[in-house]
């Protein structure tokens, strides 16, 4: 059974100034032991996309269609149930590790905690755990005593994931994991996701504003604009041949070093990313789009399949692509 | 021609009773019209090195020059000095009163100079950092613009002062990724027109690339490799630089080094990366016999020329060994 399966989930967001739209029918699905990057900018939807997966959002947004972690809505569980499925079934580590963990408590404490409030384990046996958990991420046993500014950014980060961990979930959705941490740190907390992700065969959703840190990552990639899926498919395919516009920016604005043609001439997009209130008419890329048609401003255009449909799916929603196959 | 110059630059900090190298011997040069980037991790004294030549930070030894004069740290030269070279910050969102509107907020600099004609400054400012027309923009505040107009502001606030020389500390790090490249094209477009000069800190290895002429890699206080961009950054010979560019997401075979970024206040004996070093840990230090000069050898510190140049005993190894190999080649 697929892990997690989105079904036209749609986020609005209710305001005194009115009704604010961040995600717009967006369905993706997830293996598990199966890695999926869904990238995007500020505006995009991503974030809301991963706290709505937890039914972390605020109480002005209201959600849509369907969350199925193994086959059960999230959207539709009683709270209890709810409970019981956060930390344990799935888990989730946020952007900036520096604010997220309590400052004047224990880092084998706050471990521990997922562990006691499920009940799965207590006094010796958590701290086994939890010095089982910290020597998984790479950090030694006795920082469980410590205290998270006695850690470096990375390390913070690390905790965070040895949280994520602690019940052994299903699923792991990463908001921006990395996001804030140097390039050197980046790289040692990427190579631990990646490995606990093959070891236990975890599903991990990583959420990203980096193309090619999502590249490098995860098997799939979602390329979320204004809301909606604009191209998903395999991650080299999307990187490193998107057939969207909007995804062929993104992999250019992280240039490739050693690349002659991207030497002294940094590539970006004109305009700013849209405003979820007030969303262009038709296609919402067109007003940045350099390749947009007349049409592109009234006729907004759904996911088509790019290729001859014998590989992995991979989908993109450009008037482009129906072109190319006809 | 050099414009702006750490010669021998040394900042010390105490912090808990330990004192804290964040720069430990640095000469670094930036020219006219040049743009130099310096790139490290956090906590290598690149941020530190960047505020020492802007006269925020004064230097425990060592001099900071502005067109081959050494600075003075009187409030009157300080304030002539921050007109010739210009600070622009790395979060346009912080750096911006949110009560000020566009128009203040670039007029403060020429207003503190006493500069006159400042609408016409603030107008013209604001059309090179592309915010046009400039008077759309007056009276705007920061909440109504998008991140990557906030950072034209911000950049708009520092040409208002008709700099020669941009210090930029991470300008693009906060900003969306599709933004990112219209404002690095916009930092090349001010060197076209203007002739700006700019230092660029940053941890990004890809900005260097994009914009740079010359880099400098940074480490724990010193700088361990420098060039041009196209040498360094595609053969490189700092086992620290190779170790950056190998961890960047499209790179085949990462080399992740151990441990997080060291503490200046313990700054290892010989060279100063030994004690992460992958050539030293691999056993190819020991095979060219340099293992315990890596140890316990100090190492000069890199001149501010233009060429390129490492502090590595094992690169510096190599090259003599090849040089040998060269000459007795010719002489056979």
């Amino acid at each position: 059974m697929t892990l997690l399966e989105l079904r036209d989930l749609a986020v609005t967001y209710r305001s005194a100034a009115g009704d604010v739209p961040a995600v717009r029918g967006v369905s993706l699905g997830l293996e598990a032991g199966e890695a999926l990057g869904v990238a995007g900018e500020s505006g995009s939807g991503k974030s809301t996309l991963a706290m709505s997966l937890l039914r972390l959002l605020p109480r002005g947004a209201s959600v849509s269609g369907e969350i199925l972690l193994d086959g059960e809505d999230v959207l539709t569980m009683s709270w209890g149930r709810l409970r019981a499925v956060r930390w344990a079934s799935a888990s989730l580590v946020f952007q900036g590790a520096q604010h997220a963990l309590n400052p004047v408590r224990r880092i084998g404490d706050q471990i521990a905690e997922p562990l006691r409030v499920h009940g799965m384990a207590t006094g010796a046996e958590a701290r086994r755990r939890v010095a089982e958990l910290l020597e998984q991420v790479g950090l030694p046993a006795w920082r469980a005593r410590g205290y998270p500014h006695e850690l470096s950014g990375g390390q913070r980060q690390r905790v965070m994931i040895a949280m994520a961990l602690a019940c052994s979930p299903r699923l792991i959705v990463a908001d921006e994991p990395t996001t804030a941490l140097d390039v050197m740190i980046q790289a040692q907390v990427l190579s631990l996701i990646r490995s606990l992700i093959a070891e236990h065969g975890i599903g991990l959703v990583m959420i990203s504003h980096d193309l090619s840190v999502l590249a490098s990552t995860c098997d799939r990639l979602a390329v979320m604009y204004a809301g909606r899926v604009v191209e998903s498919g395999p991650s080299r395919e999307v990187f490193a041949g998107g057939r969207h516009p909007y995804s062929r920016a993104l992999a250019e604005a992280f240039p490739t070093v050693g690349d002659p043609a991207s030497r002294i001439a940094p590539r970006g997009l004109g305009g700013d990313p849209p405003d979820p209130a007030h969303l262009p008419a038709g296609c919402s890329f067109h007003p940045r789009c350099p390749v947009s048609l007349v049409s592109c401003a009234s006729e907004p255009v759904e996911l088509r399949a790019v290729g001859d449909g014998t590989g992995a799916p991979h989908t993109a929603a450009c008037v482009h692509v129906s072109e190319e196959s006809r | 021609m050099t414009l702006l110059e750490a010669r021998d630059v040394r900042v010390e900090f105490t912090s808990r009773g330990r004192r804290a190298r964040a720069v430990d011997g640095v000469n670094l040069a930036v020219g006219e019209g040049e743009i130099v980037a310096l790139v490290g991790e956090s906590g290598c004294g690149k941020t530190t090195l960047a505020r020492t030549l802007l006269g925020l930070e004064r230097p425990t030894s060592g001099s900071v020059r502005y067109g081959g004069v050494p600075l003075a740290y009187s409030s009157r030269a300080l304030r002539a000095h921050r007109r010739e070279v210009q600070l622009v910050l790395q979060d346009p969102t912080g750096s911006l009163n949110p009560r000020h509107t566009v128009y203040e907020a670039v007029a403060e600099g020429p207003r503190i100079h006493r500069l006159p004609g400042e609408g016409d400054l603030v107008a013209e400012a604001l059309s090179r950092a592309g915010l046009r027309p400039p008077e759309r923009f007056f009276d705007r505040h920061p909440h109504e613009l998008s991140g990557g107009q906030r950072q034209r502001v911000v950049i708009a606030g520092a040409l208002a002062l008709e700099p020669r020389v941009l210090v930029a500390d991470e300008p693009v790090a906060s900003l969306d990724a599709s933004v990112r490249g219209e404002i690095l094209a916009l930092l090349l477009r001010l060197r076209a027109e203007l002739g700006l000069s700019a230092l660029v800190v940053t941890h990004d290895l890809g900005l260097a690339w994009n914009i740079a002429d010359r880099v400098a890699v940074m480490y724990l206080g010193r700088i361990v490799e420098s060039g041009p961009v196209e040498r360094i950054l595609t053969s490189p010979s700092h086992p620290y630089t190779r170790a950056l560019l190998s961890v960047l997401p499209e790179s085949p075979s990462p080399v992740v080094l151990g441990g997080e970024p060291p503490d200046p206040t313990r700054i290892p004996a010989g060279c100063r990366f030994h004690p992460r070093c992958q050539v030293l840990a691999s056993g190819a230090a020991a095979e060219a016999g340099v293992d315990g000069l890596c140890a316990s050898g100090e190492l000069p510190v890199l001149p501010s020329s233009a060429g390129s140049q490492v502090a590595c005993h094992h690169a510096s190894a190599s090259a003599r060994r090849e040089a040998r190999t060269e000459t007795e080649a010719e002489r056979l």
